[in-house]
């Protein structure tokens, strides 16, 4: 058993743990302060029995003295990182399964089930298999319009679905470092969609910038030991690294843009957990530069993935050319790629996402198609309706 | 009994996909296990039915819908040549048994089955699997039927060390 140091919990998964923690006979969880709540995945709710989720929450928090962030702060893994509540060395678990996102923020994040999160609301710890690990050295700069999610797609296909089940995924090399904690964050994100147990970028001193701005810790030295055994190093030069779409219905499934160049599409989602963040609207703004609007027939959705990049991108205005160009804002929360609440595809349907899943169905109807990408990649083929490369833009 | 063959990297979305997530109860859930990837599979699963996959069985979203479906539906073994790691966890926790099996290729959508849990071993249309057994501390929780009942009686535990 190892102690926790912090656990996150949501509307969707939430509840359940809050079930299993009294089945388990818990009456006060472990620590108030340790547990971080919000609403995201149906909000505002979509439907009653989702509201009568958020009110079953609410009271939960409420008696256990718990802070709750409801559904006005955004979508969990982008709130546990800009509130500071993940930090270098620490344990954190969530009830979801992209909770390993804060190894961005190098810790130790890994996503549970509810009935694991039962116990860990009870007693403060959890039983775990100490991973092993794999170390990605990532070299090269990136070209024009190519970043962090190509990079994480590429790998992902490479890897393959389960290649690093059980594994902890190492990110190191020059472009880790010269990525900025947004790209860090989309990379950590997908480790999930290898198997991974976590995904860990070492802290530097972007890490320790970025946590120091939202909690008072002292930077300390924290890396790999230079005798650490690791079950497999493997190299990646992203020099000469093609834009990348993970197509239907798995993300491992992935190719060059050219490969599907052309590929009409009926809705572009750009946001969620993994590319919601000011500096992935920024992304699809800068591919959007001065055009009029979208292409026709084309639904564009906009989700920031919080209230705070939703006012970044609010305040340098592109908030303003999206909905110019004829996108719907949401505010932050899911979207689509919860595949309840809304922007669901019909039967026959193709969508590019900028979210991390592609599965069949996880938009809406399993006869439709969920393709994958960057949002520059996602932009450009906003804007000719079909599967673009954002380069030829 | 009769088996439920899938292939490999059966994502948790298409055991329970994510507009019905606001249920809780297992047979409820159960209504809509494979909806739209497989819809007989809700009308016909029998109680004791064994659900087989390939690779990577259960991966994606965290999701304990995905096994309480499936307990739901009356499935209490899943045997895979492999699982995702959070839904072998949830599978353990809850109570449904997922035993990895290297030999699942030979294993067809509705062949005959009986498992033989202390024995180690599966019999499919009379031909015998062996399956390797839960691993070390899950089996007090396999053996205590699920963590609830482990964690009853506990009062505190007892943690390592981590720095």
């Amino acid at each position: 058993m190892a102690p926790v140091d912090a656990a996150m919990i949501h509307d969707i998964t939430g509840p359940l743990a809050v079930r299993v923690f009294r089945e388990m006979g818990g009456e006060r969880v472990f620590d108030p302060e340790r547990i971080i709540m919000l609403f995201d995945h149906q909000i505002p709710a979509d439907s009653i029995p989702a509201a009568e989720n958020h009110v079953f929450m609410r009271e939960f928090a409420k008696e256990q003295g718990i802070h709750n962030y409801d559904l006005l702060e955004g979508v969990c893994h982008q709130v546990v990182m800009e509130k500071g509540r993940a930090a270098p060395g620490e344990i954190v678990v969530g009830t979801d399964s992209h909770t390993c996102t804060y190894g961005a923020a190098g810790a130790f994040a890994t996503g549970i089930g509810s009935t694991d999160m039962g116990f860990v609301l009870k007693f403060g710890a959890l039983y775990f298999r100490v991973p092993e690990s794999i170390r990605v050295e990532v070299e090269g700069a990136f070209g024009r319009r190519v970043g962090a999610k190509d990079l994480i797609l590429s790998l992902a296909g490479d890897i393959g679905a389960d290649g690093a089940t059980y594994m902890a995924l190492e990110f190191a090399g020059r472009a880790m470092r010269e990525m900025n904690m947004a790209g860090r964050m989309t990379c950590a994100n997908m480790a999930i969609e290898m198997g991974a147990k976590a995904g860990i970028v070492a802290p530097d001193a972007a890490t320790w910038d970025y946590v120091t701005a939202r909690r008072d810790i002292k930077p300390f030295d924290l890396e790999g030991d230079a005798d650490a055994s690791y079950r497999e190093r493997r190299h990646y030069d992203v020099t000469d690294l093609a834009p990348q779409v993970a197509v239907p219905h798995n993300v491992d499934n992935v190719v060059d843009v050219t490969d599907v160049a052309g590929t009409k599409v009926d809705q572009v989602f750009i946001g969620s957990c993994t590319n919601g963040r000011y500096e992935d609207l920024a992304e699809a703004a800068e591919v959007l530069g001065n055009a009029d609007r979208f292409a026709d027939g084309v639904r564009v959705i906009v989700i920031p993935a919080s209230r705070t990049e939703y006012l970044k991108a609010l305040r340098a205005g592109l908030i303003e050319r999206f909905v110019e160009a004829g996108a719907l804002v949401e505010a932050p929360c899911c979207g689509p790629c919860m595949g309840g609440a809304f922007g669901l595809l019909a039967p026959g349907e193709v969508s590019l996402s900028t979210s991390n899943r592609n599965f069949r169905g996880r938009q809406g109807s399993a006869q439709a198609s969920v393709y994958l990408s960057s949002p520059a990649t996602a932009a450009a083929s906003a804007l000719y309706g079909e599967i673009t490369d954002p380069r030829e833009v | 009994m009769r088996v439920w063959k899938f292939g490999n990297d059966i994502d948790t979305d298409a055991i329970i996909p994510g507009r019905f997530l606001t249920i809780y109860d297992p047979a409820e859930l159960a209504k809509h296990a494979f909806e739209g990837t497989r819809d007989e599979f809700a009308q016909e699963v029998r109680d004791g039915d064994v659900v087989v996959g390939g690779t990577n069985f259960g991966c994606g979203s965290s999701r304990e819908h995905a096994p309480l479906a499936l307990l739901g539906a009356g499935v209490k073994v899943v045997v895979a040549k492999s699982f995702a790691r959070i839904f072998y966890r949830n599978a353990v926790n809850t109570g449904l048994l997922p035993l990895i099996s290297a030999g699942t290729d030979s294993v067809r959508d509705g062949d005959a089955v009986t498992v033989n849990i202390a024995g180690g071993y599966i019999d499919v249309n009379g031909k015998r699997l062996p399956v390797e057994p839960v691993p070390g501390f899950m089996k007090e929780i396999v053996d205590a039927g699920g963590l609830v009942a482990y964690a009853k009686d506990l009062d505190e535990v007892k943690t390592c060390n981590t720095e």
